[in-house]
């Protein structure tokens, strides 16, 4: 049975009976600060070295975002670097070592807490700030005229696209008519509703590079989303609402993958979410118009 | 004198039936210890919960035959269905935040120790008290009933969704009696935060003891109160919001239900004109301060256990109150955060990300703080201060990421991803039981008269120190990729299938980290019975906890009425006799 500081310390009794060996503290202390170093050089390692990484980003407005995420990193990673590097070296330099050294007695110091509280306010607002014009452009002018519409419908556990065809209008869909059994999933009706007469539904979102598309989101039952990695666009699609975004895709969408891209579902909508998917199939103009008239003319013979 | 009352007749007498004392009591310390269990049992099921959904995420064709037995229809034959998995996700979700989070650091040791650290004999309202723990009780046993009855419990996640949660079983499997069930389990609740809420504050408001004016109150007290006040606010919206829901599945109603719904091929006729969004709106009103309900009480038995270990009064008292009210108060004003891409008005987006980051600013004082109170002290690294140290650096990593989110259109990517993940894990969920191992290890002396044993409550801390960073870092590195949340597996995907990898790290980890977590549950049984017996003060602690034997008596002060003398933190006072001065001590301290 082990007497004094280090039987006390083991079983955790009183701190007084503790101080007659010699401090197991300084281990401690150096173990906290060594974890701690550790922990702080791999995180910044795996981000600064993006191991792993967004994908390429292929819309017009995704540099902007990839830009302030990059530079809320810079700012939150000396944050973090400091934070912790500093209470690694604290909680070892600090550490109990019986040596009755006094310590620092002191309730605060207004003026530090005034110097943080200004640096922490300019910081985090200044930041956030600078994030606005972004979000602005992204929803606050709709699209310009001309851009192609495409109604996006999420179902469990699908996607739908919807083309107004040459006429740009989308023809009303009728909820008693929607069957996906007989292949009218939206319910169109084209035998009375003039504007349904030119519409299709396909099951891939195709879009001609360089044009201006707008998607409105909606549901047929509960709520899903519409999240596309390298277009730096997610939305939720709920029941009821009809949400309009808009995007852009450059040139750098048919460089990669074939100008295929998956859309996910990001919004718990059942048992089947994590298979809900589809694909986003950017297109040259020339190509586009040539699939638009293919799925014009398998409309009509349907 | 105070002494002049000590024969005042004291209000209720201790019980002698073992009915009345330890199941139906009305003294707050056993009603503390009942929530600090009820919260104890709730973890053990959350963290199996967890366990299995790693082990479906990465090997879907496992099976095990006991979870074949238990639920036949969600794992037949032991491998669980993607669906299981989402029940599983549902319940672990559920059970940590409220039954966990919500019930352990607040009401657990807020009722054990608030009235004590204020010099109360009990809570202002007993009786309120003992209630409000049965009907927690009640919400966990109805919650728990879903594994049992029906198909299963709910898959909607613990935000449930509308309309999914809202149209009844052809949403899916769990969406029938389950999640009914769940509806009525998160109102129960939400009564019984509601009636501890008011016991808290009245308690506070009322009961202190001469001398102990709120500028000398421990801050666990204060963060105590400033939760009960948020608690009393947000549960309320939750409580109004379950009711809405429980009528639009079994009354007709239409609050969340749209018209014109088609569900498994059904046309839903019945309801219309309602907004998927206003649940949302509601959850969220709710679901934001709830954060800092988990998190709150975890800062201040951080700020307290690092005082006391540091052997130095806390840094910048007044700041750190004033930071935890502006959290409280900004909390009630960011929820819209969680609704960034929900379709709301992007224009509402700029004041709540505003609002949020603002949030940023009294979170750093507070770390600020933390590091000037280790600053020139004299650390004594005890399990209890280890977890407190542990605490400051999960809220830094879980704080951090929160900069991120807060911003409308770095949230675009990052949104429903396992970066967000990684974000509450860190600062809701590990940071704030942090908090809750530190104040275990700091009070079960107090509470439990023996001491814990430090070995392995070292052994312990090491393990999940380093395992947590394990699970949840990586997360944040496979969300900025892309990959997306509450996914059964990631095998339909092409973008996820690389990344499957990184989840088996993760999984091993989880399991690891969960592993140890057992050497916490036999350090505290076996301290319960055969731990060394504790004295009255073994941390050399100053608050008034410790100026009574361990554990304390029925009515904690012996019927006497304590006198305060100093604020809570008087470590290393120069010219003092000792390194520290207890708040009762009537000794002259010079201002520092």
């Amino acid at each position: 049975m082990k007497t004094g500081w280090s039987a006390g310390f083991l079983t955790g009794g009183n701190w007084p009976a503790m101080r007659t060996s010699p401090p197991r503290g300084a281990n401690m202390g150096f173990a906290i600060a060594l974890v701690l170093v550790l922990i702080t050089a791999i995180s910044v390692y795996i981000f600064a070295g993006h191991v792993w990484w967004f994908p390429v980003d292929i819309s017009t407005h995704g540099a902007a975002i990839d830009h302030q995420f990059n530079l809320t990193l810079l700012l939150t990673g000396v944050v973090f670097v400091l934070a912790q590097l500093g209470l690694g070296f604290f909680v070892w330099k600090y550490r109990d070592r019986q040596d009755g050294r006094k310590v620092v007695y002191s309730h605060g110091n207004n003026k530090l807490e005034a110097t943080w509280t200004t640096a922490a306010s300019i910081l985090f607002i200044g930041l956030n700030l600078m994030g606005y014009l972004i979000w602005a452009n992204m929803h606050f002018t709709g699209p310009a005229p001309g851009a192609l519409r495409v109604e996006v419908w999420g179902q469990q556990f699908a996607y739908n696209f919807h083309y107004p065809g040459p006429d740009g209008q989308f023809g009303p869909t009728h909820v008693e008519k929607m069957n996906d059994a007989i292949g009218n999933p939206l319910g169109l009706d084209r035998d009375h509703d003039a504007s349904a007469k030119d519409d299709f539904v396909a099951a891939t979102l195709a879009v001609p590079v360089n044009r201006e598309i707008e998607l409105v989101l909606r549901s047929k039952d509960v709520g899903h989303s519409f999240f596309v990695r390298e277009l730096r666009v997610q939305q939720d699609i709920v029941p009821g609402m009809e949400i309009p975004i808009h995007f852009t895709t450059t040139d750098e969408a048919l460089k990669h993958n074939d100008g295929r891209y998956e859309i996910v579902c990001t919004q718990l909508c059942g048992l089947g979410h994590y298979k809900m998917r589809a694909f986003l199939q950017v297109m040259t103009e020339a190509d586009f118009a040539k699939w638009q008239q293919q799925q014009e003319a398998e409309a009509q013979s349907q | 004198m105070a002494e002049a009352h000590a024969e005042a007749v004291h209000a209720h007498q201790a019980p002698t039936g073992f009915i009345r004392k330890y199941i139906f009591s009305v003294d707050h310390k056993v009603i503390g210890k009942q929530y600090y269990f009820l919260a104890l049992f709730s973890v053990f099921i959350g963290i199996i919960l967890s366990v299995l959904m790693r082990l479906h995420l990465v090997w879907q064709n496992i099976h095990i035959p006991l979870l074949g037995t238990l639920s036949p229809a969600g794992a037949p034959g032991g491998a669980m269905t993607p669906e299981y998995y989402l029940s599983l996700m549902t319940l672990h979700g559920t059970i940590m935040i409220f039954f966990v989070l919500t019930t352990a650091p607040q009401a657990g040791f807020g009722n054990y120790a608030l009235p004590i650290q204020i010099g109360a004999e009990d809570m202002a309202f007993p009786r309120l008290n003992m209630l409000s723990f049965w009907v927690t009780f009640l919400g966990l046993m109805v919650l728990l009933s879903t594994f049992f009855v029906g198909d299963g419990p709910p898959i909607s996640g613990w935000t449930s969704y509308a309309p999914l949660s809202a149209v009844g079983s052809a949403a899916g499997p769990g969406e029938g009696v389950g999640q009914t069930l769940w509806v009525i389990s998160i109102a129960l609740f939400c009564v019984g935060s509601l009636l501890g809420a008011l016991n808290f504050i009245a308690t506070t408001l009322d009961l202190r003891a001469r001398g102990m004016s709120l500028a000398r109150m421990p801050l666990t007290v204060w963060a105590w109160l400033i939760t009960a006040v948020l608690a009393l606010l947000s549960f309320a919206v939750l409580f109004g919001a379950c009711v809405l829901l429980v009528l639009d599945r079994e009354g007709g109603t239409s609050f969340f239900i749209p018209a014109n719904l088609i569900v498994s091929d059904r046309i839903i006729k019945e309801h219309s004109g309602g907004s998927p969004l206003l649940w949302q709106h509601l959850f969220w009103f709710f679901g934001h301060p709830e954060v800092y309900i988990a998190i709150i009480p975890g800062m201040g038995i951080t700020s307290h256990v690092l005082s006391t270990f540091s052997r130095k009064p806390i840094f910048g008292y007044r700041a750190m109150v004033a930071a935890m009210m502006s959290i409280g108060f900004l909390g009630f004003m960011v929820w819209g955060h969680h609704m960034f891409v929900s379709g709301m008005s992007p224009y509402s987006a700029f004041a709540f990300s505003i609002m949020t980051m603002a949030i940023g600013v009294p979170s750093a004082i507070k770390t600020f703080n933390w590091l000037g109170t280790l600053w020139g002290g004299r650390l004594r690294l005890t399990t209890a201060m280890l977890f407190a140290i542990g605490f400051v650096s999960l809220f830094v990593t879980g704080g951090l990421s929160g900069l991120f989110l807060a911003q409308p259109p770095v949230d675009v990517p990052l949104h429903a991803g396992y970066f967000v993940v990684a974000h509450f894990h860190m600062v809701m969920g590990v940071a704030a039981i942090f908090g809750m191992f530190a104040g275990t290890f700091f009070w079960f002396p107090k509470m439990f008269g023996r001491m814990m044993n430090e070995t392995l409550g070292k052994i312990h801390f090491w393990i999940t120190f380093v395992g947590v960073y394990c699970i949840f870092m990586p997360m944040h590195f496979i969300g900025v990729e892309g990959n997306v949340r509450r996914y059964s597996q990631f095998t339909e995907v092409i973008f996820l299938k690389h990344l499957i990898p990184v989840h088996t790290f993760m999984s091993i980890a989880a399991f690891v980290t969960a592993g140890a977590q057992l050497i916490f549950f036999i350090n505290l049984f076996w301290s319960l019975f055969k731990g060394p017996k504790a004295s009255e003060n073994p941390w050399e602690a100053t608050s008034l906890e410790w100026s009574i034997p361990s554990p304390p008596p029925f009515d904690n002060f012996a019927g006497k009425h304590p006198v305060v003398y100093h604020g809570p933190y008087e470590f290393g006072v120069p010219d003092a006799p000792q390194d520290y001065v207890m708040q009762t001590s009537p000794e002259v301290v010079k201002a520092g």
